[in-house]
């Protein structure tokens, strides 16, 4: 039974120390340790006690999976759910806690393409580079150079350096390295984001053919349609569990049925430092239809974005992006909060209109950004803002019509009795 | 059912306290080879005279040392022409210190890689220590030209040792793991304690100065020659001149305490990495 398995994980656990631990000098240390004496020749032993405890997160909690030779396994869950750290303990990049992985195979990550690439070397080094850091040897790189290239199309620079590459060409390489290695078991995390959209459908093709060649392909990404796609399982992560593992069509649904618990009208942003220290907060982000009690097809949206400032007569932008639920950006805007000789220090709301007959029905995904005139980055919003678009309330609409966008399309018929080329 | 060999890996919590990763390097023997080539071919694109720097540099250190230690100084380099006798140092310490400062920064300068993609991480500071043989050996050939030089003007009288030359790559297969265990042992405490690191260039110079680089060791008056002879390096250094200008201390066991030190502090560098490698990654 156990034969079958390519990925067996047992009772997985990660614990992360949070807090200055990392990174210390020698001098902050000493005195640490002489501020410890001290307390202890004084009695002063809780003066101390509290700064030196450190906060734990199990960033993984008893995982138990059994993952089948051949399966394409999507992950997914919110950001933090820990399915880069299961990936990275796959990768042997970070030990475990607590608990066992075996694995059946070569196995290699693409945690994050291009790793490894040299800028001075050229093209055709950093493949070679690249595949030996991804535990490929020198001769199999010999017998796969052509093809990689020729996958890569990026052949009329193969001998330049990669510095003068554009990033897409490098993450084009890089794919292709990663793609020719041929492990039993692939690793993918949230590379196709970049590349554009022909090099991701080739990439999508290229995992389905290493899939059906009877290799194991763990896949982490935000974008659903992929994962609906290619992957014939799915797991759902939630702060370090799993909550869903079923195929992948049922899971991308329970997971975006979950997220829909948290669409709100307002939502706030407390910070635990004092607003005015900050150059810029945002506060609040507001969410209502322009006419009638819920936001629907027609009704229109307003935005309204609450900020508090401390700088005087700068250039403050602000954008927005309205993302699907797969996180596809849909639209993006980018304006200025005032002339940059009246910004004042203070609080500023602003009202966004954004026009109705354009979002389809669904659910909508929001980020605010705040900057200096495109250079310096003030703040965006971290926590998911999302609102929901429901069907118009006359009968014409109750269903949800196909496509991103519902316009309102201005149009009319005219009746001839006989065709218009015989008058 | 589950019996460990139906598996090819099998990832625990379990960290061995001595672990080299034997199989695993030797699985990855090309990209040790493939890194020792990217830090010749880059230093090359990236300097403007390229490998002449492995000649200018000794060159005109060798030509300071005589002009301030031989000249100012008036210290002895036990009869033999000042040039070979610094350059001879010069060459042997320059390997030495280079094994040390580029294996130091091993975990600070890859944490972006060792935090993406594994392999066995000792394949970069091995890799740097083998790179680091170009140079070396480059400059030992620029020493036999400048030998010969001097042999053809006729105003030496020194012999090349060929009974020590037999055993020099063993010498400088010490010095190579000598210098590895010290800048492992260095990149290791570094990881946690950054300023460190502003140390090293500074230590080593030290070191140069508590080596026999710019003085030999027969004139270092006895009641201080124990505290120097107990530095490892010191017998190697030695050594590598008795070899190349026939001059040198040469004692059986004092070479025997080098080697034994050598291995030691190599093994300390190895368990403390393989220690903090594993932690390293989560804390940066």
């Amino acid at each position: 039974m156990s034969n079958k398995s390519a990925v067996v994980i047992e009772k997985l656990h990660k614990k992360y120390t949070l807090g200055v631990i990392s990174v210390d000098t020698l001098a902050s240390d000493l005195s640490k340790i002489w501020k410890f004496f001290n307390s202890k020749l004084f009695f002063k032993l809780n003066s101390n006690k509290n700064s030196l405890e450190k906060k734990q997160v199990w960033a993984l909690k008893n995982i138990n999976l059994k993952i089948e030779t051949g399966d394409i396994v999507g992950l997914i869950g919110s950001n933090g759910a820990g399915k880069s750290t299961l990936l990275k303990i796959l990768s042997r990049i970070t030990t475990p806690s607590i608990g066992t992985v075996k694995i059946k195979g070569r196995i290699a990550s693409l945690l994050e393409v291009g790793t490894g690439f040299h800028p001075e070397l050229t093209g055709k080094e950093n493949i070679f580079l690249n595949g030996a850091i991804l535990g490929m040897s020198k001769n199999e790189i010999n017998q796969k150079l052509d093809k990689i290239i020729d996958f890569s199309g990026v052949s009329e620079f193969i001998n330049t350096p990669v510095k003068r590459y554009s990033s897409g060409m490098r993450v084009r390489l890089a794919f292709s390295v990663a793609a020719y290695l041929e492990p039993e078991i692939l690793l993918i995390d949230e590379v196709l984001a970049v590349g554009d959209a022909d090099f991701q459908k080739k990439c999508l093709g290229k995992m389905k053919n290493i899939s059906e060649s009877g290799r194991t392909i763990l896949f982490v990404s935000h974008n659903m349609t992929a994962i609906k796609s290619i992957c014939n399982r799915a797991i759902v992560l939630d702060k370090g569990r799993v909550k869903y593992d079923s195929d992948a069509i049922d899971a991308v649904d329970f997971y975006l049925k979950g997220s829909k618990n948290h669409i709100k009208n307002e939502y706030f942003f407390n910070s635990k430092s004092n607003d005015h220290d900050e150059k810029l907060k945002i506060v609040a982000v507001k969410i209502k239809p322009k006419i009638g009690n819920s936001i629907n097809v027609s009704s229109g949206i307003i935005f309204t974005f609450d900020c508090y400032t401390s700088l005087k007569k700068l250039p403050i932008y602000f954008g927005f992006e309205i993302l699907t639920e797969d996180g596809v950006l849909l639209a993006n805007n980018y304006l200025p909060l005032d002339d940059a000789k009246n910004i004042k220090s203070g609080y500023y709301s602003t009202k966004v209109e954004f026009p109705g007959d354009t979002l389809n029905v669904g659910v909508y995904n929001l980020v605010l950004w705040y900057g200096l005139s495109n250079s310096e980055n003030l703040g965006y919003t971290k926590d998911k803002i999302s609102f929901e678009v429901f069907p118009a309330q006359n009968n014409r609409q109750l269903n949800k019509v196909k496509g991103l966008l519902n316009l309102a399309i201005p149009y009319n018929t005219s009746h001839y009795l006989k065709d218009k080329k015989e008058l | 059912m589950n019996n460990s060999k139906n598996w090819d890996l099998i990832i625990t919590t379990q960290n061995r306290w001595f672990d080299l990763h034997f199989e695993d390097i030797l699985k990855y023997k090309d990209l040790l080879f493939l890194f020792v080539k990217r830090d010749i071919t880059v230093f090359y694109k990236q300097t403007i005279l390229g490998p002449l720097w492995f000649f200018i540099q000794p060159f005109i250190s060798t030509i300071l040392f005589s002009f301030i230690f031989n000249k100012i100084a008036k210290i002895s380099t036990d009869g033999v022409h000042p040039y070979l006798f610094y350059m001879s140092g010069i060459i042997a310490w320059n390997y030495f210190s280079d094994c040390i400062t580029t294996t130091s920064k091993t975990l600070t300068e890859n944490a972006n890689i060792f935090g993406k993609v594994y392999f066995p991480r000792v394949i970069v500071p091995i890799s740097k220590v083998t790179s680091g043989l170009a140079k070396f050996f480059l400059q030992l050939f620029f020493y036999f030209i400048i030998f010969l030089y001097f042999t053809y003007k006729g105003n030496t009288s020194i012999d090349l040792s060929y009974k020590v030359l037999i055993f020099f790559p063993l010498l400088i297969f010490q010095m190579a793991l000598l210098g590895l265990g010290l800048g492992l042992i260095i990149s290791s405490i570094s990881s946690k304690y950054r300023d460190l690191n502003y140390l090293i260039g500074f230590g080593t110079q030290l070191l140069m100065y508590a080596s026999p680089i710019i003085y030999p060791l027969s004139i270092v008056p006895d009641k201080f020659k124990y505290m120097l002879i107990l530095n490892p390096i010191t017998p190697i250094i030695e050594l590598f001149r008795r070899g190349l200008i026939g001059q040198g201390y040469f004692d059986f066991w004092l070479i025997i305490y080098s080697i034994f030190m050598s291995f030691f502090i190599f093994f300390t560098g190895i368990i403390l990495f393989n220690k903090i490698e594993k932690s390293f990654i989560d804390t940066v």
